[in-house]
């Protein structure tokens, strides 16, 4: 099993979300968040004074699947979250040990 | 009176026909013609009065958006506060301080008439009447308190996120009670002021300056809120909590504005009355809206991004900027007054942060250096006004108002000390001097 983590821009959640549904993702959890890449922020003005905005708002998708759908849903977030414009996120895909369903206590591939 | 009955109230007297037939016979003690310019007069301080009194409310929200949220609560109590001591502190010394109606102490300058104000009888006559030519004395004094009331809420904004709530409400009661009735009567009540030739129809310099210049020399005495200005000398922007709440505020304000200048008018029992109260009413909106445009078409030239609150600053400056003179311009010159006040506001501003001055809500900008464009733009629509006598009055009133609030924040500071220590200001004056949040659920700004 693999924890995909994935930070995007929140405008193209929705996008993501229907093109991951589609190729068979049937969960995930999503966080607003703010942070900083090589973007590095940008500035605004309030009131005549400028001001940075050192974190910028993203949203994180955390979805854990089966090893081998692993490459197609990072493949999938690439090609749908994507502008080519500088922020558009990062992907990270870490090993997962162990998954437990709550309610029938199943385990891994069972219980995602 | 049996007409405007008539004019007033058709469906009930459809309804009543009997009503009407009664009406038409003369009435013991009623006489229609003389009595219903005192009857019209009297409404219009009243229903003025309403309108100014709830420009206290715009105040409140334009300030609790405007601060954060951890200094929201403490912001409604002194909006509340300032308001009941003015309404108080007016009925004790105010009223008969800024009319002396002819009774000087020294004259043209300071009031003979020390005192509380006093009503006219319960069912007052004609003959009974303090001036039954005019308008009922208690809706005069109901409406003159709203005024002292506006000039007291002004000053609250400025001061915001740092004062504590004792000494600026000691400071609120010196204003109502003195420093407003005293320079007032210099214009409105008869005084030298007037006697010279100065025109300021409903107070961009009486009212609204006052307010601006007493705020200005507090923020300059109480100094900027920490964080405020860092290390380099650049400004910090601090955002409000509620751009919602400072928007429905500015629509008050405009709402009470009406009865601000409307009411000014004086008098509403001839045509000439009631058509000068409608030229001053769609004057003011007027200048009103073009104070908004000129701030949101400048801060998009200037900051590729048009900035509400300086879009809510400049209807208030607009209006500011018409309140010396709602009455002579034409529609065109009022929308030019009111915009160039939204100009000053989006040029002032940043000026402000500049010299290190922290105004929280843009009152001095608003208020202050609008007012005293307004009591200069008399001159373009009025010819009876001089340039030298409208800023000789300007400069007066000006210094007064800083050298006596000067006083009294001084003495303050020195005896209860004025700002709350840097630990409550950081956690917010709500939970340190209050102990209560206004959004407890989720208020951690």
């Amino acid at each position: 099993m693999k924890l995909i983590i994935a930070t995007i821009k929140p405008f193209k959640l929705e996008e993501v979300r229907e093109a991951l549904t589609e190729i068979g993702v049937r969960g995930m959890m999503v966080t607003e968040i703010k942070g900083f890449g090589s973007q590095s922020g940008h500035t605004e003005i309030y009131r005549g004074a400028e001001y940075a905005v050192n974190f910028v708002p993203k949203v994180k998708l955390e979805i854990v699947v089966a090893a081998n759908m692993a490459d197609q849903v990072v493949e999938t977030i690439t090609n749908t979250a994507q502008t080519g414009k500088i922020g558009d996120g990062k992907i990270f895909v870490l090993d997962v040990q162990q998954a437990i369903r709550v309610r029938t206590g199943e385990t891994d591939a069972d219980a995602i | 009176m049996t007409t405007l009955a008539k004019l007033a109230l058709p469906a009930a007297l459809i309804a009543l026909p009997s009503l009407s037939l009664a009406e038409d016979a003369s009435v013991a003690g009623v006489n229609a013609a003389t009595d219903t310019v005192f009857i019209l007069n009297s409404l219009l301080f009243l229903v003025g009065g309403i309108l100014v009194f709830w420009m206290a409310a715009g105040f409140a929200m334009l300030e609790a958006g405007l601060v954060r949220s951890k200094n929201v609560t403490m912001q409604l109590i002194k909006n509340i506060s300032l308001f009941s001591l003015a309404a108080i502190f007016y009925y004790l010394i105010g009223y008969n301080l800024m009319y002396p109606l002819g009774s000087w102490g020294i004259d043209g300058v300071l009031s003979g008439v020390w005192g509380p104000g006093v009503l006219e009888t319960v069912g007052v006559t004609a003959e009974g009447a303090d001036d039954y030519a005019y308008a009922s004395t208690g809706s005069d004094f109901f409406f003159q308190l709203m005024f002292c009331a506006t000039t007291a809420s002004i000053v609250s904004g400025t001061l915001a996120e740092r004062i504590k709530l004792w000494p600026f409400l000691i400071f609120t009661i010196v204003l109502t009670a003195v420093i407003y009735p005293l320079q007032a009567s210099w214009k409105w009540g008869g005084g030298f002021l007037d006697a010279a030739g100065f025109l300021d129809f409903a107070g961009s310099t009486v009212v609204h300056s006052v307010g601006g210049w007493a705020a200005l020399t507090g923020a300059l005495i109480l100094g900027p809120r920490i964080g405020k200005y860092n290390k380099a000398g650049k400004t910090v922007p601090i955002p409000g909590s509620n751009l919602t709440l400072a928007t429905l505020g500015t629509f008050i304000l405009w709402l009470g504005w009406f009865g601000f200048n409307g009411g000014s008018q004086l008098a509403m029992g001839t045509v000439g009355d009631v058509g000068d109260v409608s030229r001053i009413f769609a004057n003011t909106n007027t200048a009103a809206a073009g104070g908004a445009i000129a701030a949101l078409i400048l801060t998009q030239l200037l900051y590729k991004k048009p900035d509400l609150t300086m879009v809510l600053n400049g209807a208030l400056a607009g209006l500011v900027s018409i309140t010396a003179e709602p009455l002579t311009p034409s529609l065109g010159a009022a929308t030019l007054i009111g915009a160039v006040g939204g100009v000053i506001v989006v040029f002032a501003v940043p000026f402000l942060d500049k010299l290190k001055i922290d105004d929280v809500v843009g009152a001095i900008p608003v208020h202050l250096i609008a007012g005293i464009w307004g009591t200069i733009a008399v001159v373009f629509t009025n010819g009876d006004a001089s340039l030298g006598t409208q800023l000789y009055a300007i400069v007066v009133v000006g210094l007064f108002t800083v050298i006596v609030s000067g006083i009294v924040w001084y003495v303050l500071k020195a005896t209860m000390g004025l700002r709350v220590d840097e630990e409550t200001e950081i956690n917010g004056l709500d939970m340190a001097e209050l102990g209560m949040e206004a959004y407890p659920e989720f208020s951690k700004g």
